[in-house]
């Protein structure tokens, strides 16, 4: 009686505690609200099994408990029930994977209007990267990564001079506008993650990989490393600030290109290699 | 499996005559004894009793004892983290102490705990004696895995007291972290680990291969292989799988040894560590995580399918009644086994790999949902007008069928790709895969302990004991993990020291940090009840009747109980049926152990297995 009791309790007070506890996702500031939907239908469809078998459980130890003068039913098999199960659980597993497939096709499809950002990874940091007026990123190598050239722009590419250099924890993006990070990192893997977005990516030394959203809320959000990455990994924060036009534009005029960085520098001989290619 | 008793007379001529026993009519025969009897080794000092023992049932608990050992500091450990958790401010671990904590405790509590006590432990003990075989098949080399195996156990305890302490890496290792100046433990505690790793592999290689040829080779006469119990498919279906996912884990382990000692390039790219440029060029970080998951996702696998095979047995047992749909439990067993070879990369959804992988990997993974299903229908089928006995078994089996099916779900949520972005790497990921392969399991272990503890000691452990634990760790364990799932939707990322005051992180979610972490003390610190009823019930304990939960399989049918050296006394059994022949109408008893003959049963209306 206490068991069967017991397991009816935990099936009644996990429903409700997933209703009332105070424990949810924040509100989302990205096209990527489908994401929530699929969890949501997954929490309909998994919560209905859940409640049904521990409901089941519960009423055969509360019915079936033994006695003495009782024995249990002698029945090996029923192939009729169990290939109706299967059935059953088939259609409820596609009713899951289908939608899922869906809005994984979405995020993996980078729209061509996208506006491409590289977010540059470091044990233990984050920096920044914009493709200037060109909208090309300049192309980098890791052996090119110095004091004077932090970000390890190759200098022959004429694409990356006019490339705007956030060297700080923290990036604009324009609202409504879609964008896509390219992830890059010069050491170990690290993720970048913004719990309001949803989406998420390692990112891997050697690749760049990358993920795009459409920011849909101006807001100030924390930007967490999601891949562990060390002892100082808890502490690899940042944020991105989701902007107005207007916000956006004086932020963006505040940034300075890779050849204003290097003149600022001093540094007249990398000034003068990328003019001459020019 | 229609026909009926009567049946069974006219199928007689499906047997090959039984030569020896002529008395015996002809309904009782069983096929012929294809291999001589075996010989064994018989040890003839202390040391070669207990210590360097060839018996299986000794090297059982050998590695029980070992694997529970090394799981109790893991279950240390995660106190430690769980107290730096809820209360931060108290600054009494360093941010690579926790690391390495929360390395250890993983690596402790999959491999040499869950693998090693499955696998080693129930192995061992119960291999031979339900298969009806006097040892394994090679007695010398099981004792050289069980050394093996604590050799491994040695070198990793050993890389607490090297320079830089053990790795904190993460369990996953993943490189070039693992290997790199910024992770604790980066040159010596590595190593250790695999080092540690490789010795595990071999010794379990040892054993492995002993198990497989014990199960295909030393069967009783008459033990079909649909006949077995589901606890002997499940460690043996686990145990093929080892054999193919192992050598995975081993590769890996040698190239990164190599990476990190001989300046090789297998997972390590051209890259800066803390502003040093390192000599490494062209290697694959994600390969690594390849190799890690085709051995980690069928590992999950070979700790869960010898609780799926033990918690069936137990739930018939105590349920008196026959396991529902044995045939398909079979099928699901073996095919879970062979699709976990297909599923490995859902762990590496976003981990750079070309996303296009994730509807393969999605859709494999989804397909493994539906024979995990099927397993958990005919559990609850086989307690649908059974004769429940809410012995501690049965109730483990309950616990587990409760929290195997809450992690099963949520599993659901993880395996399909789109949602599996925002939820991994947070407590979400966390909370599932404890309570799926973590809990589920242990509940499972603590009742096959309570189940077969007679079978080791003559003795019954003390029940009253045993219920205070059951209640304490099963309802402890689900308020640990039931909300942790909450604060992964939250967004709290997993691995973190510390979570600071992120502004999305509501107070009331570090409060319930503080409330899962006293649930885990208090977990934790019943495991003592239970330490304490183990040790002490073997010579307190009431003493136990022969076949005190009158099961069937062969186990307990040994002419002495517990069974002595060589398990059958002079004479192998004979098989005649299933062991899951409970509560057939017109039988006197509610059980017919495999051994009994039909001649003794006439009237009671068997299907013919």
């Amino acid at each position: 009686m206490i068991v069967a009791l017991s397991i009816f309790l935990i099936t009644v007070g996990s429903i409700a505690f997933h209703f009332w506890s105070p424990w949810w996702w924040t509100e989302v500031a990205s096209n990527w609200g489908n994401m929530d939907d699929t969890i949501l239908l997954t929490f309909w469809i998994t919560g209905a099994v859940f409640v049904a078998i521990l409901f089941f459980v519960s009423y055969c130890v509360w019915k079936y408990s033994y006695r003495k003068d009782r024995r249990a039913e002698y029945k090996p098999e029923d192939k009729k029930l169990e290939s109706r199960l299967t059935w059953a659980t088939a259609i409820g597993v596609a009713a899951l994977l289908a939608p899922g497939l869906v809005v994984w096709n979405q995020y993996v499809s980078v729209p061509e209007n996208a506006y491409k950002v590289e977010v540059f990874a470091y044990q233990w940091g984050w920096k920044y990267r914009l493709p200037g007026e060109d909208n090309i990123l300049g192309k980098t190598d890791i052996k090119y990564i110095n004091d004077e050239n932090p970000f390890g722009l190759i200098l022959e590419d004429p694409n990356g001079k006019d490339d705007l250099l956030v060297d700080a924890q923290e990036l604009h993006v324009l609202k409504d506008r879609p964008v896509k990070f390219e992830l890059r990192t010069i050491d170990v893997l690290h993720n970048f993650y913004v719990p309001q977005f949803r989406g998420k990516m390692d990112m891997v030394p050697g690749i760049v990989t990358y993920y795009w959203l459409t920011p849909t809320r101006v807001g100030d959000f924390e930007v967490l490393c999601a891949e562990y990455c060390g002892t100082g990994h808890y502490a690899m924060r940042g944020r991105v600030v989701v902007d107005e036009e207007k916000e956006y534009k004086k932020w963006e005029a505040k940034q300075i290109t890779f050849e204003k960085m290097l003149a600022k520098n001093g540094k007249n001989d990398n000034l003068q290699l990328v003019k001459k290619d020019k | 499996m229609s026909d009926e008793y009567e049946h069974k007379l006219e199928a007689k001529s499906d047997y090959t005559g039984d030569a020896s026993s002529v008395s015996t009519p002809d309904i009782d025969a069983v096929p012929d004894a294809e291999l001589p009897d075996q010989e064994l080794y018989h040890s003839h000092s202390w040391w070669t009793t207990y210590v360097f023992s060839q018996d299986a049932k000794y090297i059982g608990i050998q590695y029980a004892l070992t694997a529970i050992g090394t799981g109790l500091l893991g279950l240390v450990l995660s106190w430690l983290m769980r107290i730096q958790l809820a209360w931060p401010g108290l600054g009494w671990l360093e941010p690579s102490s926790y690391y390495q904590f929360v390395t250890m405790h993983g690596m402790i509590m999959v491999v040499y705990l869950l693998t090693a006590l499955f696998l080693g432990g129930f192995g061992n003990l119960l291999i031979p004696l339900m298969c009806g075989a006097r040892d394994m098949a090679f007695p010398y080399v099981n004792m050289l895995s069980y050394w093996a195996f604590v050799v491994a156990v040695v070198v990793l305890l050993a890389s607490f007291f090297v320079p830089g302490g053990p790795t904190g890496a993460g369990w996953t290792l993943y490189p070039p972290q693992a290997i790199t100046a910024g992770t604790p433990g980066y040159n010596g505690g590595i190593i250790l680990m695999l080092i540690s790793l490789i010795l595990f592999v071999a010794g379990f290689t040892m054993g492995g291969l002993n198990y497989i040829i014990t199960v295909l080779q030393l069967r009783a006469r008459g033990m079909t292989l649909m006949r077995m119990p589901l606890t002997i498919w499940g460690i043996f279906t686990a145990t093929v799988l080892a054999m193919f996912a192992f050598p995975a884990l081993l590769v890996g382990c040698l190239m990164m040894t190599l990476d990190s000692l001989l300046g090789t390039s297998f997972f390590m790219p051209a890259m800066v560590s803390l502003g040093e440029t390192l000599t490494h060029e062209g290697g694959s970080p994600i390969l690594f995580q390849h190799l890690f998951w085709f051995f980690g996702h069928p590992e999950v696998y070979i700790v869960a399918l010898p609780a799926f095979g033990i918690v069936s047995d137990l739930l018939s047992v105590h349920s008196r009644k026959t396991i529902f749909g044995y045939r398909m439990m079979v099928w699901a067993i073996v095919g879970i086994g062979a699709l976990s070879f297909f599923v490995w990369a859902h762990h590496m959804y976003v981990s750079g790999m070309n996303p296009w992988f994730g509807f393969f990997f999605a859709t494999t993974t989804l397909i493994i949902a539906v024979p995990t299903a099927i397993k958990v229908y005919n559990w609850i089928l086989t307690l649908w007008r059974g004769n429940i006995v809410l012995s501690l078994p049965m109730l483990f089996s309950l616990g587990f069928i409760v929290t195997f099916l809450n992690g099963g779900l949520t599993g659901l949520f993880l395996g399909n790709v789109t949602v599996d972005v925002p939820l991994s790497d947070t407590y979400f990921v966390v909370a599932h895969f404890h309570m799926v392969m973590g809990i589920a399991p242990i509940l499972v272990v603590f009742g096959a302990i309570y189940h077969w503890y007679p079978l080791v000691t003559g003795r019954m452990m003390n029940e009253t004991l045993g219920k205070v634990h059951f209640w304490i760790t099963f309802l402890g364990s689900y308020a640990i993990y039931f909300p942790m799932h909450y604060q992964g939707f939250v967004g709290v990322p997993r691995r973190y020291f510390e979570i600071y005051d992120s502004p999305y992180v509501d107070v009331s979610t570090l409060l319930l940090n503080k409330f899962i972490t006293i649930a885990v003390l208090i977990v934790g610190a019943a495991q003592l009840l239970f330490l304490y009823n183990l040790f002490a019930s073997a010579r307190l304990g009431k003493k136990a009747e022969k076949n005190p939960w009158k099961a069937n399989s062969l186990e307990w049918q040994t002419p002495q109980m517990p069974p002595e050296h060589g398990n059958w006394g002079k004479e192998l059994p004979k098989v005649y049926r299933w062991p899951y022949d409970f509560s057939v109408p017109g039988a006197k008893e509610d059980y017919i152990p495999q051994t009994q003959p039909p001649s003794e049963i006439i009237g009671a209306k068997v299907e013919k297995t």
